[in-house]
């Protein structure tokens, strides 16, 4: 591989998930993923608003999940780029807050706040930039998005939306099992032919692509945007929900808190099961106790419904890539729900081959961004990803009827070409309505957006000839030209999303999310020092029934009181940086103190010892 | 618009080595695809994507022995509308006389149907496999002669192609719609 490290940016890889995001980047080593400050390689997609107002993100989030479940909100993928009447499935299952006035974009109320999906993954999204700025140490602006090869044009959209609102120039959008293809390194096989299955918190995708010296091409894909590890999450809960209503008598369904600890102790269980035979779900929650062990062998019969729903799509991308299965050299496994038996096993049938699972099908996906932002940094240059659109975009035409202008499985950036004339005299302008989807009327296919073909001269009926092409980008967004034929003049095209944002919308967004993070900001920093301070306040009062501290002197015991008092009377001060200094005070007057206590305590140590 | 033989790079052929197609496709994809422009002037980048896009609709039409029969048709200014494909062919009248026949009584419930219709799916599967020998045939003549001959006799071998496609998708339909409501009349 020839790599040139010296001129990239900092072009990072994300995967922004339905249950956790990664940010990862490349260097000469390989990919790998940039860990937060606490450590961890996960930052959970959860968002929470503080009673305070400020917005906390990934695991902190999730635990005010348990704290704090109104104001908190996770699985928000499932919302991206969808109108309201398309997510009532979600809503019957999910504790998600719609705000009145959600018709035309969603809007999730978060405590005293409200926000959209893009605005809730944007925040997601920053927090991943900033990782990666801290670990860099400069600034981040430049990012790699993956989204399920499944998703829509307003999926995609919403997603790219979500980038900008964080301050990120999303420069590409790549199909998460291509992207998981890519960090899998299969292309060491000179020519062959990978199905990566990839099945995450809430998404399911299958895609079949053909290597070919460096070049991975995609055949075909399919999938579900809303299939995946939460289904089985909602499953069990269900169960667990069932069995306290009739051992309490009580319907636990109705509290909020309630519920996310279940659900947490269903994950727990469920999590177990891919290792053991047997787990239980344990929940102690207002002096009770709820105790169910479930086994391997009634979980597999239990989700065997759900992992079915992966099984058609599956031979249906197998048949739309025009290979037969013996054909297919390696499968790969992807996401976290692959690591349930059940699943490795179905797709072991299926496939007939033993899939791969060597690297962690969590960080797979964003280890695949980071080898595409080095391809589009010049880093890499001799892989090429070709990928596909997945669904069919089609206009409507006479009578409801789809007319179909570029197919799925069509090689991105793909484009087709309409020529539209009038049907009365003088009209001045046409409508085109623009569907995503397989079926044949237009009512049953996803609508994208009307396209309002503005300034054609007066004329006869069927006298104007406008070209208009549809071009769908390497990023799977579709945009829209139009052209007098005659003239040779460019025609205005007025979009109107059916579903997301406007671009009005996203830039007024941008203003405030620009506006707001900087108070955002310092309210973080006010709530850690705040965490600071209650942990050293703490410490000092379990120290003064230490020994230690009765052989101190009242000078040092006042000195101690002093910075105490001190640091609680700025408690509550919107200032972290005066907070931070009283810390430090009381840090500087219980020193000694501390040294004294690891003296006592080596002491103690020793006692028992002879020397 | 760019002649898709041209943006490729290879001889105007019907006849085409799928190989030779792939490893051209795949060469001028490193060098036009957006991947590769990304740290370029906005222009270039547009041009990219137009470029690129007209190279994987110049792959996905000439990697299609049929789609890319048809842009050769059209591009020689025959005809290739939709809607001569429901003139049935003349020699088939007979077979799809019968064959509506049968898949009428199919419909109203009657499963006695069922033994011809699978015989005659047999027969028209068949058939399609015939026409795709002449397709073939017609291919390497057009190659040879350059004929316009062979190209209209090209055009009326799809239509009659597409028309027996067409056959046996109605006659699964009916056959998988059978199965799914098995009749009750016995």
């Amino acid at each position: 591989m020839e790599i040139d490290f010296a001129s990239s940016d900092h072009i990072v890889g994300i995967d922004l998930g339905t249950t956790n995001s990664l940010v990862a980047f490349m260097d000469l080593t390989g990919p790998r993923i940039i860990p937060g400050a606490d450590g961890s390689q996960l930052v959970p997609s959860v968002v929470s608003v503080a009673p305070d107002g400020g917005i906390v993100v990934g695991n902190p989030a999730r635990e005010m999940l348990l704290t704090h479940p109104e104001r908190t909100v996770y699985s928000v993928k499932r919302l991206m780029g969808r109108g309201l009447e398309d997510v009532q499935q979600e809503l019957k299952l999910f504790p998600f807050r719609i705000a009145p006035g959600s018709e035309s974009v969603i809007q999730l109320e978060l405590g005293e706040r409200t926000f959209t999906p893009p605005e809730i993954s944007a925040l997601v999204l920053r927090q991943l930039k900033q990782n990666a700025e801290e670990y860099f140490g400069v600034p981040v602006s430049k990012a790699v998005v993956t989204v399920p090869a499944y998703f829509n044009d307003a999926q995609r959209q919403a997603t790219k939306d979500a980038g900008r609102i964080a301050g990120l120039e999303v420069l590409r959008l790549v199909n998460e099992p291509t992207a998981a293809s890519l960090a899998y390194g299969l292309d060491k096989r000179e020519n062959g032919i990978i199905a990566v299955y990839d099945l995450g918190g809430g998404t399911f995708d299958i895609s079949i692509l053909k290597l070919h010296d460096g070049i991975f091409e995609v055949l075909a894909t399919n999938g579900d945007t809303h299939l995946g590890g939460d289904d089985i999450d909602n499953l069990l809960l269900r169960i667990a929900l069932e069995d306290v209503a009739s051992e309490w008598g009580e319907d636990l369904s109705k509290d909020s808190e309630g519920v996310q600890r279940m659900r947490r102790a269903v994950i727990h269980a469920k999590e177990h099961l891919s290792f053991v035979p047997a787990a239980s779900i344990d929940l102690e929650y207002r002096g009770k106790k709820y105790q169910r062990e479930i086994t391997r062998e009634l979980f597999d019969k239990l989700i065997t419904p759900i992992v079915d729903r992966t099984l058609g799509p599956c031979r249906d991308c197998i048949k739309d890539a025009g290979v037969s299965v013996d054909q297919i050299d390696e499968v790969v496994m992807v996401g976290g729900s692959t690591r349930i038996p059940l699943v490795r096993s179905a797709v072991e049938n299926l496939f007939r081959a033993v899939p791969h699972t060597e690297l962690n099908p969590d960080e797979v996906v964003a280890l695949g961004a980071a080898v595409q932002a080095a391809i589009l940094s010049g880093a890499v240059e001799n892989k090429l990803l070709l990928d596909v659109t997945p669904l069919s975009l089609g206009i409507e035409t006479m009578g409801g009827v789809v007319s179909k202008l570029i197919h799925r499985n069509s090689t991105i950036p793909a484009s087709a070409t309409e020529v539209f004339t009038t049907g009365v005299d003088g009209q001045t302008n046409v409508l085109i309505h623009v569907v995503q989807g397989e079926r044949e009327l237009v009512k049953d296919n996803r609508s994208l957006a009307r396209f309002d073909l503005k300034g054609i001269d007066p004329m006869q009926a069927g006298m104007a000839r406008i070209e208009v092409r549809f071009l769908i980008d390497a990023n799977g967004i579709l945009s829209v030209t139009a052209r007098d034929q005659r003239t040779g003049k460019e025609h205005t095209v007025e979009v109107k999303p059916s579903y997301g944002l406007t671009d009005e919308q996203v830039e007024k967004m941008i203003q405030e999310s620009f506006e707001k993070a900087e108070a955002d900001f310092a309210a973080r920093q006010v709530r850690e020092q705040r965490v600071e301070a209650d942990a050293i306040l703490s410490a000092v009062e379990k120290a003064r029934h230490h020994d230690a501290y009765f052989e101190m002197t009242d000078e040092e015991r006042t000195a101690i009181d002093r910075a105490v008092n001190e640091l609680l009377l700025v408690y509550n001060a919107e200032d972290h940086l005066l907070i931070a200094e009283k810390i430090e005070q009381v840090n500087q007057a219980t020193l000694k103190l501390a040294e004294n206590m690891m003296n006592t305590a080596v002491r103690g140590a020793l006692k028992g010892t002879k020397i | 618009m760019t002649d898709y033989y041209a943006l490729l790079g290879i001889p105007r052929k019907l006849d085409l080595s799928m190989d030779i197609l792939q490893q051209r496709y795949y060469e001028l994809s490193r060098e036009l695809h957006p991947d590769r422009f990304m740290r370029k002037p906005a222009e270039e980048q547009q041009r990219a994507l137009e470029m690129s896009s007209a190279l994987n609709d110049a792959y996905r039409t000439l990697k299609d022995p049929l789609k890319r029969a048809m842009y050769v048709l059209a591009q020689e200014g025959f005809d290739i509308g939709e809607q001569r494909s429901k003139d049935v062919p003349p020699e088939l009248l007979e077979e799809v006389f019968e064959l509506n026949m049968a898949l009428e009584e199919m419909r109203g419930g009657d499963d006695s149907a069922r033994p011809q219709l699978v015989q005659a799916e047999k027969s028209f599967t068949n058939m399609l496999a015939e026409v795709d020998t002449q397709i073939q045939t017609l291919f390497v003549q057009y190659d040879a002669s350059q004929s316009r001959d062979a190209l209209a006799q090209l055009r009326t071998t799809l239509n009659r192609r597409k028309y027996i496609q067409n056959l046996v998708a109605e006659v699964e339909r009916t056959l998988a719609a059978g199965h799914e409501s098995p009749a009750t009349s016995h």
